[in-house]
């Protein structure tokens, strides 16, 4: 292996520029969302703040009331983490061990459902939702994206489960143990790593989610993050400091999952990758 | 046969509450894009005049057109981008310079990704505002980006470009580790380029993945919904006007429900045939 030489360095310097370029987006965000607006109005976007002025950041957290629809988002995206991560091992246990008739259908049908465009469920869904009492209600959301998320964890872990050892089960099945308890002593702790990496990515996907949160959660009491920073957008008092600051704070939760998470998520992003 | 037949109560939760979300739901799109209904009162029976309406309509026309615009953006031009960058980091970077290095490049390429696509949107209207925007600012130019008719889909393309283009990159460097390394050495040993073994081993082994990126990122495009509502609204004009949000628009500020139902059935079923030729075409390739 020779050392770097200049061509290395030319190749390992355009995918630094490109980097650059990537992150320059967040670096800019950051910078101007704590600049005073009339910082801003002197030294443009570019110009380093000439202090640190958090005063843009506060006043739009109080304006949205930010910790609420923080709150929100995180209730809904979390119930749906874990009960779409409840059915779909209940599913995959029947589909991938006990194998009922039907099962490619079954998968096919709940494929179709996680591929059809959420415009196609929207009005019937609004419709049922106002009939029911549960329009703009952080319920309708959990239920909805339950079923939707949990439709893709079916796919995936039933492909999993299928390749769950036979022996292990028939040995619990001779020591007496039924089928809900090999389901809960033995398939749930052994499928932990996957069910860690599903859960996770629910509760993002969930996060993100805007075109149905943006239909159902009309109050300010139930928004969700990317919904109350989406419809806030162009706002008349939204003026460039308090945009970068809101932009900011939409990114801030975003990459700190990202972080918290990384460790499983790298090793799960292949797992998104069947979605 | 009667082992199996005890699971089928595990089943049942999940198939009841599908049944309600999602199958009676569209069943009930599809037959409301038969009606001309305003939301309120009786849906009146139309037929096929949604449809027909469609036909002719050039607003539908042209928001698949910006569809496949916005697959060339978010499916297309990350893959391949994705597969040089992936390539690059995998066999270059990360031997000449270390593990780490690549590592971070790639989370780097990565981090847009994380975004709430509608936040996406919300920081790239502000960087892209006509008078105080970054982008204008940073390059001494005074363009509307966003609010000029011919501008405005190349700039919610290049911003979907932005965006997506670091799911490939991940997905194939992931891939890149199940290549066997001595296929790279033997063709170095009889003297291959590097966009040689780039082009004859890297994209053959990494065919499964180049199948399911496009796969996935086609479908995302033709969903597309938060970034054109946050960024254009469909605008100015029909410049940017999608499927999914032409039919919200018919939907919750037109009151034509009928026809907003046609053209979310239409999505539909353009979506599940894409699916299956995708599907097909990666069964035949194998």
């Amino acid at each position: 292996m020779r050392a770097a030489g200049p061509g290395r360095w030319a190749v390992l310097a355009s995918l630094a520029v490109l980097a650059v370029a990537m992150v320059f987006p967040f670096a800019v965000v950051a910078l101007n969302a704590v600049k005073s607006p009339a910082d801003y109005s002197s030294g443009g976007p570019l110009s380093l703040p000439d202090q640190i002025h958090l005063q843009g950041i506060v006043d739009f957290w109080n304006r949205v009331d930010f910790g609420e629809k923080l709150w929100n988002s995180f209730v809904i995206s979390a119930s749906v983490a874990l009960l779409a991560v409840v059915l779909s091992v209940l599913n995959a246990y029947a589909l991938g061990v006990g194998r009922v008739r039907g099962r490619l259908w079954i998968l096919v049908l709940f494929l179709v459902g996680n591929t059809l465009p959420q415009e196609a469920l929207a009005y019937p869904l609004y419709y049922l939702a106002k009939e029911v009492g549960l329009y703009d209600t952080r319920l309708s959301m959990i239920i909805v994206f339950t079923v939707i998320q949990a439709a893709f964890g079916t796919y995936l872990l039933s492909a999993v489960l299928g390749q769950f050892p036979k022996e292990i089960l028939e040995a619990a099945s001779i020591d007496g143990a039924g089928r809900f308890r090999a389901l809960w002593q033995i398939v749930v702790p052994i499928s932990r790593p996957t069910l860690n990496v599903l859960v996770i990515f629910f509760f993002i996907w969930t996060w993100n989610e805007f075109f149905l949160p943006l239909v159902f959660l009309i109050s300010n009491e139930t928004q969700t993050v990317p919904v109350a920073l989406g419809v806030l957008q162009g706002e008349k008092y939204m003026d460039a400091t308090m945009s970068s600051a809101s932009a900011l704070l939409g990114i801030v939760p975003a990459v700190a999952f990202f972080l918290i998470f990384q460790r499983t998520l790298t090793r799960g992003v292949t797992v998104g990758a069947v979605k | 046969m009667t082992r199996t037949k005890g699971y089928w109560w595990y089943l049942a939760p999940s198939l009841v509450l599908f049944l309600a979300v999602i199958v009676v739901p569209f069943l009930m799109n599809v037959a409301t894009s038969f009606t001309r209904w305003t939301g309120v009162g009786t849906p009146r029976w139309a037929g096929l005049d949604n449809y027909a309406r469609l036909l002719d309509d050039e607003r539908f026309w042209q928001s698949f057109q910006h569809n496949v615009g916005l697959i060339v953006a978010m499916a297309i031009v990350p893959t391949a981008l994705g597969l040089v960058l992936a390539a690059a980091l995998f066999d270059c970077i990360g031997r000449w310079f270390g593990a780490r290095t690549a590592a971070a490049l790639r989370a780097m390429y990565y981090l847009p990704q994380v975004l709430p696509v509608a936040v996406a949107g919300v920081v790239w209207g502000w960087m892209l505002h006509p008078s105080y925007g970054a982008v204008n600012q940073a390059f001494g130019l005074r363009l509307d980006w966003l609010g000029d008719p011919d501008l405005a889909l190349a700039t919610v393309m290049a911003v979907m470009v932005w965006f997506q283009l670091g799911y490939p990159v991940v997905i194939f460097m992931a891939g890149l580790q199940r290549v066997d390394p001595a296929l790279h050495e033997a063709a170095e040993i009889d003297g291959a380029s590097w966009w040689r073994r780039f082009w004859h081993i890297t994209i053959p082994q990494i065919r499964p993945e180049t199948f399911v990126v496009l796969l996935t990122c086609t479908i995302a495009a033709l969903k597309v919904f938060g970034p054109i509502f946050v960024l254009t609204r469909g605008g100015p004009g029909n410049a940017t006007m999608v499927p999914s949000y032409f039919s919200y628009l018919n939907f919750f500020q037109k009151s034509n429900v009928g026809y907003g139902s046609a053209i979310a059935t239409v999505l539909a079923v353009v979506i599940i045939v894409v699916t299956f030729l995708f599907l097909r075409v990666q069964e035949r390739a194998r």
